[in-house]
């Protein structure tokens, strides 16, 4: 029990942390790639979806010479004695990394499916820019950005190749689900491996069958 | 109603270029602006609600310049206090009635509660029927309540013009009739001054104290209207 608990609970820890930044900045992505008119939005596009198509051990890698004790930021971090690699706050980054384009896909799709005719009725009815996106533009793209968190959290979660690269695999502080059924199936110990291999399945239903509860009624009802 | 509008836009796209060149001056209370699809009367409505920012002119409301480019004046449509009315009524679908006509009422970053109250709301919910169904969101709402609402909403802030983009056209024949009646009810208790763009002479003879006919951008004349052709679609 116990050998599969910690894990869990890292990945748990790692994949939310992961998915909660992931929000904030694939929000923040998509709607300016969803209002801004410019020809360089589809290269940026397609630069921030790149961790989709990429290996996550080249990923990893990459975060490893950006990050790294003589990166080029990681050795700015240094200086304020903060290290990412061989740390869960590493693997946090590593799962951010690879599952953001889910979020910033979803919430661009959502962003562009909004009709502007509301944002313009707000408008004429004395309504600040600002306080529009979070009462107008923010809730009727709620259901895209949320649906694309879910799946951000669920590919965080399973994420392997970036975090072993570079937050490795020491047991109990970076060693998440995914590391230790590696670990369990490299060392042959095939009982730690199924029982972690039906950790990780059941905690995968039980996310999905939340995440159908979360998704509040009426937002199904007026999506779109 | 002193209105005087004198702009000029140009709109481009790949396959065409559409100038718009509007100038009148509205001294009814009631106006139209009237003219076939694609005329402009939408644009114009726009311009004036501050959706549009045409290239050059201006706009003034009761001596106030909404725009003037000759100035430097571009009003940002939250300031110019008008209500406009849109086509599909524009209502937000993810709050309920109550919360539509509270929108603009209530100010700060978070909508208005699902009870949200205010005596203004009471009356324009009981002004138009809109008690028994305060709570449902737009898409329970029939063709007709979604009119009154948007009325509502427009109205509850007490503006200086109400601007009407084609009011009737999503409702049936029977409806139209009803609801022509009722806004013109409303218009005459309030004594506001509105502007409605439509293609429909029914609306013209509701509504058309003063008629302006608008042409592939361009206002044709400023003269009661003289009658309508009817071409076969």
């Amino acid at each position: 029990m116990e050998q599969a608990w910690i894990p869990l609970m890292l990945s748990l820890k790692v994949a939310g942390w992961a998915t909660a930044l992931n929000i904030v900045f694939g929000v923040a992505a998509g709607f300016g790639l969803a209002r801004w008119h410019s020809g360089a939005r589809d290269l940026i596009d397609s630069l921030l979806t790149l961790p989709l198509v990429m290996p996550p051990t080249v990923l990893g890698y990459y975060l490893l010479v950006l990050l790294g004790r003589r990166g080029v930021f990681g050795a700015w971090l240094e200086r304020f004695d903060i290290q990412l690699v061989f740390t869960w706050q590493g693997a946090v980054i590593a799962s951010m990394v690879v599952a953001f384009p889910l979020v910033l896909k979803s919430a661009r799709a959502a962003f562009e499916s909004v009709d502007p005719q509301l944002e313009r009725a707000a408008r004429t009815l004395g309504i600040s820019e600002t306080a529009i996106f979070f009462r107008v533009t923010l809730p009727l793209a709620s259901r895209g950005i949320l649906a694309g968190a879910l799946l951000a959290f669920a590919r965080a979660l399973g994420e392997f190749g970036a975090t072993l690269m570079i937050a490795g695999n020491l047991p109990g502080r970076t060693q998440t689900l995914s590391v230790a059924v590696y670990a369990a199936v490299q060392a042959g110990d095939d009982s730690t491996a199924n029982f972690l291999v039906l950790v990780t399945s059941v905690t995968c239903v039980v996310i999905l069958v939340l995440a159908g509860r979360l998704v509040p009624q009426h937002s199904l009802m007026t999506s779109r | 109603m002193p209105l005087t509008v004198d702009i000029r836009k140009t709109l481009r796209t790949a396959e065409r270029q559409f100038t718009l060149d509007v100038s009148f001056t509205a001294s009814a209370q009631r106006m139209v602006l009237f003219g076939p699809s694609g005329a402009g009367k939408s644009l114009t409505l726009q311009a004036i609600a501050g959706l549009l920012r045409p290239d050059e002119g201006q706009i003034v409301l009761h001596g106030d310049p909404l725009f003037d480019s000759t100035r430097g004046i571009d009003q940002k449509p939250q300031a110019r206090r008008l209500a406009y009315l849109f086509q599909d009524y524009a209502l937000f679908p993810h709050l309920n009635v109550r919360q539509n006509i509270g929108f603009g009422m209530h100010t700060g970053w978070l909508n208005p509660g699902r009870r949200f109250s205010h005596p203004q709301i009471d009356y324009w919910l009981d002004a138009l029927d809109l008690k028994t169904v305060a709570g449902h969101h737009p898409a329970q709402l029939s063709g007709g309540q979604k009119q009154r609402v948007a009325l509502a909403r427009a109205l509850v802030a007490q503006p200086r013009l109400l601007l009407l983009d084609e009011p009737f056209s999503a409702l049936d024949h029977a409806l139209r009739a009803r609801m022509r009646q009722e806004l013109s009810d409303l218009q005459t208790r309030l004594d506001i001054p509105m502007l409605l763009i439509t293609h429909d002479p029914d609306d013209v003879a509701a509504f058309g104290d003063q008629v302006v006919q608008v042409y592939d951008g361009s206002v044709r004349e400023n003269a009661p209207f003289a009658g309508y052709q009817r071409t076969v679609s």
